[in-house]
């Protein structure tokens, strides 16, 4: 899930050897498939929660690539994330068929609340392929429909603001 | 006896409680089974109970409603829709490529079968791959991402190519806003992909194929990888496809949250594990494809029709239709529409048919004032121009595009010039930065459209922005770039008032609309 706008994480504390030793594994493990950087970035975000930038001289060191080309690859994807995630994700549809449904207020409305907030982060998505629904969002990673501000905040009561 | 008992396992209805529902029902100490969405997504989750009549349908239904409902309290209110299979907006339709999806269980593969899957494959393996290809050309299959390119063309590219290694990679990143029938699609009925994927494979001599789906569609994921470890089991995958001696890889790739990994050389490259940057074409992506090897690339809508081609053969499939848009189109609707959901009809169909009939309106009760077809890039078309027929060259003719079919409809609160303002600043956030019409042009589109908006200098701003969209049309290396000034150009011509210009002067900019940035996608081409 793309997470766009600024981060509330600090910058995080440099990669401990038992992250490298799982990182090179998750590299090894999927380094026989085509294409392999991709799968092996997905699945340290998976097990890691980001792509921590110590990361990149394992990967490319198993992949036999350079690290500006692996760095090039985690930086033009979004979901590639580089700080670790809050403790809750909010991440609302923008596109044209939520924008429909009054998403822009759902969004302005989640931005101000958690303005400021290193418990919740708040992004941007464009296109959960439920634009008959909308505004539509995942909250830590499930989706839901009909956000409008009051829904959401309904279902967020329980997280900090 | 206990009753059976579907609850649709798709996203869509999942994002408004279904597996609450379905908890409920088991709770209740029903059979439980999980099917597709019928598509009728305003009527999510919509339960289905097995009668003597056939499976009876209940709207919205909540879970603390279950033990009414199956007492029988909800029968003879609005909430009961009847035999759903009976129901007019379904009956109305002409379902084949969507034909089993909400009917059956996504990954069971007995029923596929029962319902007609695997006829198409089975048939396409007595045939050459030449004859094949022939039934695709002949059953008139455009692709169905948005460039409407004659699949049986491109195949028969990828056919005659000689290399020890092919391709086929279906295109599943379905990033247009207004776009679920891909998602939909997988999440219902898996193996409709996978068979026309084999049967690709097959007619072209391709052993490995890839389903590059995005990231954003968690369910399809794990529902694909669920019905290819399935199709292996029984034989459809593998070392050789029934029993064919075929051989056929199939794997899934995840995106990772990037537009323009929709447009196919882009898609290529991120599969290859590279950024997602578009490719000079030529070389095309059927001679050289992923990893340098002939590739077949298709939409999931595309490949899905073909099993209902080769199993009634092309000319049934022609025989659908109007002019050289031939078969059904699985149309979305989405945005502000009273009923949202998935309309498959042949195309033909008008677009007053789709928004005021089957959408019933908006979903606000205010009046409709556009719709946006064919997603970010298509054209915003006011009710004036209702009546034009889906069809290719009809949209082509009327300054806008068919595309994936979507069509996200907008009441009048709608701001035409804020619309046409983030379909600029889209294009500058998705932009793959390799050409400056679209990495520059985009930005100052949004500052010259802000100027006008605003007031400051109208109309030497007004000028600047036609120049800006023939700079981008004329000049980008695909339709991210080329394509952004539909949306722009169309708001500004139904809607000037909505940037502050009297109707005289938004001509001068509209009028001049060049053909390329209608007629062709430059993610086009074979
Ligand atoms: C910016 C951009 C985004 C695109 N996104 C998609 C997409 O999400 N899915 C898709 O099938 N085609 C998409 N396309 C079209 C593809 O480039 C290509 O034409 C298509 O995958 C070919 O398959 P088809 O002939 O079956 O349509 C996109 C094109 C562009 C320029
Ligand atoms: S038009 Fe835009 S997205 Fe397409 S190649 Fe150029 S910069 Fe990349
Ligand atoms: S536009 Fe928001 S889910 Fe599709």
């Amino acid at each position: 899930m793309r997470q766009r706008g600024p981060s509330p994480a600090p910058a995080p504390a440099p990669a401990d050897p038992e992250r490298a030793a799982s990182v090179r594994s998750i590299a090894e493990e999927l380094s026989g498939v085509r294409g392999p950087l991709l799968p092996i970035l997905h699945e340290v975000v998976e097990t890691h929660g980001f792509v921590h930038d110590d990361d990149v001289p394992v990967i490319a060191e198993v992949l036999n690539l350079s690290r500006a080309d692996v760095l090039g690859v985690v930086s033009f994807y979004h979901d590639f994330r580089r700080t670790p995630p809050a403790a809750h994700r909010v991440a609302l549809c923008r596109a044209e068929a939520c924008q429909a449904r009054g998403a822009e207020a759902t969004y302005a409305s989640a931005a101000d609340r958690w303005a400021g907030s290193t418990e919740v982060e708040v992004g941007e998505v464009f296109c959960l392929g439920n634009c008959a629904l909308g505004p539509s969002g995942t909250l830590d990673g499930t989706l839901h429909a009909r956000l409008t501000p009051d829904r959401l905040d309904a279902l967020t009561e329980e997280w900090a603001r | 006896m206990s009753p059976v008992v579907w609850v649709p396992c798709d996203a869509a209805a999942r994002s408004v409680g279904a597996d609450a529902v379905a908890d409920a029902f088991a709770a209740a100490g029903v059979t439980v089974r999980r099917n597709g969405s019928r598509g009728m997504l305003w009527l999510e989750p919509m339960v289905e109970v097995e009668t003597e009549r056939g499976r009876v349908g209940y709207a919205n239904v909540e879970p603390s409603e279950v033990d009414a409902l199956l007492a029988g309290a909800l029968d003879g209110t609005d909430r009961c829709l009847g035999v759903v299979d009976e129901h007019p907006w379904l009956t109305r339709q002409h379902r084949v490529s969507f034909a089993r999806v909400g009917v059956t269980e996504p990954t069971d593969i007995a029923a596929y079968r029962a319902h007609g899957g695997l006829a198409g494959l089975e048939r396409a393996l007595t045939l050459t791959g030449e004859q094949v290809v022939a039934e695709v050309t002949e059953s008139g299959l455009r692709g169905r991402g948005g460039a409407g390119f004659p699949a049986g063309i491109k195949w028969d590219t990828v056919r005659k190519a000689a290399a020890d290694l092919k391709f086929v990679c279906c295109n599943a990143d379905e990033g247009d806003s207004g776009t679920f029938a891909d998602r939909m699609l997988i999440e219902g009925d898996p193996f409709t992909l996978i068979e026309g994927m084999t049967i690709a494979a097959v007619a072209v001599g391709a052993t490995e194929g890839f389903v590059y789906l995005r990231s954003e569609y968690p369910h399809a994921i794990r529902t694909l990888r669920r019905a290819i470890d399935i199709a292996y089991a029984h034989g459809v995958l593998g070392g050789s496809v029934l029993g064919s001696g075929h051989r056929f890889d199939l794997d899934v790739r995840v995106g990772a949250g990037a537009y323009i990994c929709g447009e196919e050389t882009s898609m290529l490259d991120s599969l290859e594990g590279k950024r997602g940057e578009v490719r000079a074409k030529p070389p095309i992506p059927a001679l050289q494809g992923l990893f340098g090897q002939p590739t077949v690339v298709n939409n999931v809508l595309t490949l899905s029709a073909v099993p209902m081609v080769l199993a009634d053969g092309g000319a049934a499939y022609a025989a659908l239709g109007t002019g050289k848009s031939r078969g059904t189109q699985v149309f979305q609707l989405g945005g502000n529409v009273a009923r949202g959901g998935v309309v498959e009809a042949d195309f033909g169909i008008s677009l007053r048919e789709l928004v005021e009939e089957y959408g019933g309106g908006t979903a606000s009760g205010r009046p409709v004032k556009a719709v946006q077809v064919g997603g970010p890039l298509g054209a915003y078309l006011p009710p004036a121009k209702f009546d034009l027929p889906m069809d290719y060259e009809a949209f082509a003719a009327a300054d806008a595009m068919v595309g994936h079919g979507g069509i996200v409809v907008f009441d009048d609160s709608m701001d035409a010039g804020a619309m046409a303002r983030f379909a600029m600043e889209f294009c500058a956030k998705e932009s793959c930065g390799k050409c400056t019409p679209c990495r520059v042009g985009s930005t100052r589109g949004v500052e010259v459209i802000d100027r006008i908006r605003a007031g400051t200098q109208r109309e030497a701003n007004l000028v600047l922005l036609d120049d800006l969209c023939t700079t981008m049309t004329k000049g980008s290396l695909c339709a991210m770039g080329g394509l952004t000034p539909m949306p722009v150009r169309s708001a500004l011509e139904h809607f000037p008032e909505d940037f502050g210009v009297a109707p005289a002067t938004a001509d001068a900019v509209t009028d001049d609309m060049p053909e390329s940035a209608t007629s062709t996608d430059g993610g086009a081409r074979p």
